[in-house]
């Protein structure tokens, strides 16, 4: 993982760099215009939002069922980086919406589970922060249920929805725009994996400066 | 000693400390009719109830309720240090689990059958015109909250500012609880009982409890072991 740090760093750098000039060629939407444009990033940080939530769930099943602490150590970078991407996703969403659908928020089942799975990740690292002792298996509890938790928060809000419908945009996507989306959707993973690879690495020196600590006191 | 009697006696254990004290009782259900006057205020208009209102009112009540009761029994169990004497028990930790979603099951009821008369008196909702499938809600409403409530309040005992904690984890993973039971009771109040929508709603609520006592059972061996 340590060679391939650098790699990945100027990777990400290349990737993000080139990223607003294909935004910026990509077609015009015909009915929203420039602020469609958000939809390059907003989209983009989401999948990986998606893919950062999904890894910190296995992660957190491995450490919990397999008893192996360097599952624990990527599953809290993961949800730390959820958290982040989770930040993106609800500030850049709302930017759109304002322009698209005239609000900036609509209690929509794709908004408001990515809410709730924002707020679940948040609560991952709160535990982690002040739980105390023991913490490392409660929040991999958590974990576990908050991937467990997001069809059923989609399933019900789209079912409270579907009884009250109300118009919504469904991007159609044209093949013009699918290059750029997907361009950023690898330069968010190369981002994703740089801080996994940096927040792992950053929990594996920390619980071997605690081992040498009690090995100290121990001698 | 059978799982089963194992759970019982669990569950008796919590039910006979509480019927000594009936700490968590008294104070749970203070606190449910302090929120429900709390909610008059925001959501009585002009002396009728917002439409619907009755509805979240009756479930956040419980979720609230449900929170402080849930603190309570297990700082119990860790004032008096039997939380480790519970885990020391040569009996498989799901039994133990089981045995303590049944107390808070029933405590949760309880509280219940107190607060779903109030919200009929005082907001004016025919909660018992369809008594059979309100019930059916309520029970799997509860059962859900409680398993996850169960599972986050056992496993938070021990850790520091468990207080703070407990809503934070516990609210975001229960939505669909909060969901399904404020729809599926909101149906029940409409002046045509929407009965289609309301037995969708248990459906989800069951489903749900299933998919989360499962985890829990799941979860809780590897997640209390010191």
């Amino acid at each position: 993982m340590k060679r391939l740090f650098p790699v990945l760093l100027i990777l990400c750098i290349g990737m993000f760099a080139y990223a607003p000039f294909l935004i910026v060629n990509a077609p015009y939407e015909s009915t929203m215009g420039l602020v469609q444009k958000i939809f390059y990033f907003h989209v983009a940080a989401a999948m990986t939002m998606f893919v950062a939530a999904f890894t910190c769930g296995i992660a957190s099943a491995v450490f919990l069922f397999g008893r192996r602490p360097g599952a624990d150590r990527v599953g809290f970078a993961a949800a730390e980086i959820t958290v982040l991407l989770g930040l993106i996703v609800l500030i850049s969403g709302p930017l759109w919406a304002r322009k698209a659908w005239g609000v900036w928020w609509q209690w929509d089942a794709r908004l408001t589970s990515t809410l709730v799975m924002w707020l679940v990740f948040q609560a991952y690292l709160l535990l982690r922060r002040f739980g105390g002792p023991g913490s490392d298996k409660l929040s991999a509890a958590v974990a576990i249920f908050g991937a467990a938790l997001v069809p059923f928060v989609y399933w019900s809000v789209n079912m409270w929805r579907t009884v009250h419908p109300t118009t919504s945009v469904v991007p159609t996507l044209d093949a013009s725009m699918r290059g750029p989306l997907f361009w950023c959707f690898g330069a968010f993973l190369c981002l994703f994996l740089l801080l996994l690879a940096a927040r792992t690495e950053l929990q594996e020196r920390r619980a071997r400066l605690d081992d040498l600590y009690l090995a100290l006191e121990d001698s | 000693m059978t799982f089963l009697a194992t759970a019982a006696l669990v569950a008796r254990k919590d039910l006979l400390v509480e019927t000594r004290s009936r700490e968590v009782i008294y104070t749970s259900l203070l606190f449910a009719i302090s929120c429900m006057l709390v909610f008059a205020f925001g959501l009585v208009k002009e002396g009728r109830v917002v439409a619907d209102a009755a509805a979240a009112i009756l479930w956040i009540t419980i979720a609230f309720a449900g929170t402080l009761a849930l603190g309570r029994i297990f700082d119990r169990e860790r004032q008096n240090e039997t939380l480790r004497a519970l885990l020391l028990a040569p009996a498989p930790r799901a039994a133990i689990y089981v045995g303590k979603l049944a107390g808070v099951l029933a405590l949760l009821l309880l509280v219940e059958a107190i607060v779903v008369p109030l919200v009929v008196l005082m907001f004016d909702a025919p909660l018992f015109r369809h008594a059979g499938a309100m019930l059916a809600l309520l029970l799997a409403g509860s059962t859900g909250y409680a398993a996850v409530g169960t599972l986050f309040a056992a496993m938070l005992a021990r850790s520091r500012s468990r207080g703070a904690l407990l809503p934070v984890l516990l609210y975001p993973i229960t939505v669909p609880v909060i969901i399904g039971g404020v729809r599926g009771t909101a149906a029940l109040l409409q002046p045509e009982a929407d009965m289609v929508v309301a037995r969708a709603w248990l459906m989800m609520l069951i489903s749900f409890d299933a998919v989360f006592i499962t985890l829990s059972l799941w979860t809780f061996e590897p997640a209390m072991t010191e």
